[in-house]
């Protein structure tokens, strides 16, 4: 596979492609427009005021790591039930497990500090909130099983299966979180479902945010992809060489 | 088929008896893990420093005190097979990974089930609760029901933990996220068989459906997954 060079460089190698800049540059054009609209172009929330910006940020966010955390589980099926246990369908899995676990760290910060300018407190025991973190530390749980070594097929394996357990595990977590909740009814502030009326142009702020979160979701696991396969090919390089300097000492 | 299941129960079986027999000669549990667990409910009533606290947050610490000894019961139940690469072995020898599964998970429910009983007396003892009789019955129930979901979790990531050579530090990770709902519903039931806060025992029921749910799942699932997250 890489009979030329047992260690793939970036130079030789690059994870860039026309296509993949294109979806760059396009996802930098969007960003650029989405500041100016987030923050100049759109105007305060009646309730709100500016704290509203934040949303333009954190919906996004949140909605980037709930997709990124599906598409590891679906990866994740399709390598374990695929008839080839493909590592492609792994390692998408892992890159978008990857920026999931950033994307939902960024939710969780813009989330509280929203919390904490409208309702005056940066967290609230609500299930969605509840339910969050624990998706947080589940998925940081699976990005720790995929560090711990082994052939890339076992890695695979094992990973694959932690994040289908997940995929049970969540739904009952939050429904309990839920039930739970429901008993302890003391708490009614503003519920946080961002349910604001927006005019026209905060909405089109809001669904554009989350059209270029989206691409940007699309062209961070592309290039991470890209640079998983290089690690592996670095590591199965990396024996190949090994292996070559022992019998070339042996003769 | 039958041959197959017959297998899968035998091998289950005679791991169940072997990990409990090591456990009743070894006495691990009770010298060492069971002290554990009462001077942790000890220094719940220092951090707390009220009898009135202490008696209304009784079940959750019950269940905290749970929860952190399972991870020592659950590495040692690994720990004495990773020891001389037994599981190396029992791979080799081509036992049902299922077998194996159910059998560590049979023998961790008994283990959990004899340390909620006395966990359950300190509770009565320092945190001054009352158990009615009509309690202790939905306590049973809840303990058992809670300890398949603990012990099925518990043996698949200790199981992952200890394919993966030393890195046990993991199984905290993996495993406290997972058995949040068995900690919510066997608290919330311990509050109505305890009858703290005016939880009434009619109440504590619904939860034991949460803990059925939740230990048929992934009682089902572990043995399906068992062998995949083991392997070499």
């Amino acid at each position: 596979m890489n009979s030329i060079h047992p260690f793939p460089s970036p130079v030789d190698t690059p994870t860039g492609t026309r296509a993949s800049r294109g979806l760059g540059l396009l996802v930098f054009l969007g960003m650029v427009l989405l500041t100016l609209l987030g923050l100049f172009f759109t105007d305060e929330d009646v309730v709100q005021g500016s704290t509203v910006r934040l949303m333009y940020i954190h919906v996004p966010t949140a909605w980037v790591a709930y997709l990124a955390f599906i598409v590891t589980a679906i990866t994740s099926a399709m390598f374990m039930w695929g008839k080839q246990h493909s590592l492609t369908f792994d390692r998408i899995a892992g890159a978008s497990g990857e920026v999931g676990v950033i994307f939902m760290g960024l939710s969780l910060v813009t989330g509280s500090l929203w919390g904490r300018l409208t309702w005056g407190t940066y967290w609230q025991w609500d299930p969605r909130l509840t339910t969050t973190v624990f998706l947080f530390v589940t998925y940081v749980g699976y990005l720790a099983v995929r560090d711990l070594g082994g052939s890339h097929q076992q890695r695979a394996k094992r990973s694959g299966v932690v994040a289908l357990l997940a995929v049970l595990e969540i739904p009952l977590v939050h429904f309990s979180v839920v039930l739970w909740r429901s008993l302890h009814q003391e708490a009614s502030v503003l519920q946080p479902n961002g349910d604001v009326t927006m005019d026209g142009l905060m909405l089109f702020t809001l669904l554009f945010g989350v059209a270029v979160f989206t691409l940007l979701f699309a062209w961070m696991v592309l290039h991470r992809q890209r640079v998983l396969t290089l690690a592996d090919a670095i590591d199965d390089g990396g024996l190949e060489a090994a292996l070559q300097e022992r019998r070339s000492e042996a003769n | 088929m039958t041959q197959h299941s017959t297998s899968t129960m035998s091998v289950a079986r005679a791991i169940a008896t072997k990990d409990l027999r090591i456990e009743w000669r070894s006495k691990v549990l009770v010298n060492q893990v069971l002290p554990f667990a009462g001077i942790v409910m000890v220094l719940f009533a220092f951090a707390l420093d009220n009898d009135g606290i202490l008696q209304r947050v009784a079940p959750g610490l019950v269940w905290l005190a749970v929860l952190f000894s399972s991870l020592i019961i659950v590495q040692r139940t690994f720990a004495i097979e990773s020891a001389d690469n037994a599981l190396d072995a029992i791979k080799v020898a081509g036992v049902s990974p299922a077998g194996v599964f159910l059998g560590k998970s049979v023998a961790l429910v008994v283990q959990l089930l004899l340390f909620e009983g006395v966990l359950v007396l300190l509770s009565l003892v320092l945190y001054q609760v009352h158990l009615s009789w009509g309690g202790a019955v939905l306590l049973v129930t809840v303990s058992f029901l809670a300890n398949i979901g603990i012990a099925a979790m518990g043996a698949l990531y200790g199981g992952l933990g200890a394919a993966a050579k030393g890195r046990e530090t993991l199984l905290p990770l993996l495993l406290l996220p997972a058995v949040a709902p068995v900690l919510i519903a066997a608290t919330r039931a311990t509050e109505s068989a305890f009858g703290v806060g005016g939880a009434t025992l009619g109440e504590g029921w619904p939860w034991v459906a949460l803990l059925a749910v939740f230990g048929a799942l992934f009682g089902f699932g572990g043995t399906l997954a068992f062998g995949v997250l083991t392997e070499e």
